[in-house]
């Protein structure tokens, strides 16, 4: 591939990596947004996290299987504690990733 | 008063690099194994660099590099790309609702950064109260930067770090696991999460890509959203 054939995929990759970025902080900062999708948009949060993580405790990733045990998930159990009870974000990662390490000795 | 403008600008540009820490400590591995993985694959640094600047989207550059490895066609790139980072259409709404009455510029350059990351810890902070749309933006170019900066220094150096050093590559679950915590602020939230994980896992399982994120998540919500309503509707409220 050409320099300017590289640099041109890039821009577009970019382009629509920016859109779905872009386009509802600009059509939603500036309205007000009607009672029911307000409401929802307060689920979402928890709801993307949520579904980001589960896959990476849940899962193995080639092959896409079931996994009850990976040591992502043994690991979750006390960063979660940690996390309800410190409510620190700083302890939780640094607690998250000491037990992932020493899980990963053992395992 | 420039000198009263400009510290009041320094104090928000260090609380956004402070927030940031955990971020970047979760990128620098994983772009190191980026610009490994692309050096593998022929790429130079400066394509390196490029691609880390304009794309800005840790998973969709490893497929991005994968399929410019096995010759696919810039269509087909372009548009794995653009489904693997539709998700960021909910994260951007969510946010959308914390940047009231900030100019356009300041929008369309604060999208620029948007990543589950950068999403996650600017919320949980908007939500804390007192976090300035300027540490927010100060947050999303700290994690650019070390994103950029570990790639192409993984196409130079090759792995710097050796694979799992002190549990790094669990940096950004635990990170996200802390985040959600903070999310739960009563059991329509904790319900809402237990579909999304459920969900997820199902999608992850049953289909190819990245869908189940968006998916997921909006499922859940919606779902939460009923289930809100419908106990209000039982209660006889409003």
């Amino acid at each position: 591939m050409s320099r300017t054939g590289f640099l041109i995929l890039m821009l577009a990759m970019g382009v629509v990596t920016y859109l779905p970025r872009m386009f509802p902080l600009l059509m939603l900062s500036r309205r007000r947004l009607p009672g029911w999708f307000a409401e929802w948009l307060e689920l979402v949060p928890a709801a993307i996290l949520s579904a980001l993580i589960a896959p990476t405790l849940f899962a193995q990733a080639a092959p896409r299987i079931f996994s009850l045990g990976k040591p992502e998930l043994l690991a979750a159990l006390p960063t979660l504690l940690c996390a309800f009870k410190t409510r620190s974000l700083a302890g939780t990662v640094v607690v998250g990733m000491l037990c992932y390490w020493a899980l990963k000795q053992v395992m | 008063m420039p000198d009263l403008i400009d510290i009041e600008n320094k104090g928000f540009g260090r609380a956004g690099l402070t927030a940031a820490w955990p971020i970047c400590l979760g990128y620098f591995p994983i772009g190191l194994s980026l610009g490994v993985l692309a050096q593998k694959m022929g790429l130079a640094p400066w394509q390196m660099a490029a691609m880390s600047l304009f794309v800005f989207a840790g998973g969709s550059q490893f497929i991005a590099v994968a399929m410019l490895e096995s010759g696919a066609s810039s269509l087909a790139i372009v548009s794995t790309v653009f489904m693997i980072n539709l998700r960021h259409l909910l994260m951007s709404s969510v946010l959308a609702v914390h940047l009231r009455g900030v100019s356009r510029r300041f929008l369309a350059l604060f999208a620029y950064g948007i990543t589950d990351e950068s999403f996650a810890v600017n919320l949980t902070r908007f939500n804390q109260g007192g976090w300035d749309v300027r540490s927010a933006l100060t947050l999303n170019h700290a994690t650019n930067a070390t994103w950029v900066i570990s790639s192409v220094i993984g196409v130079y150096l090759g792995q710097l770090l050796p694979p799992g050093a002190v549990g790094v590559d669990y940096a950004l679950t635990g990170m996200f696991i802390c985040l959600l915590v903070f999310q739960l602020r009563g059991p329509i939230f904790i319900i809402t999460a237990l579909i999304a994980a459920f969900c997820s896992l199902l999608a992850y399982l049953w289909l190819p890509g990245n869908a189940y994120v968006i998916i997921a998540s909006s499922l859940a919500a919606t779902a939460g959203l009923a289930l809100k309503r419908a106990k209000r509707k039982r209660e006889g409220k409003p």
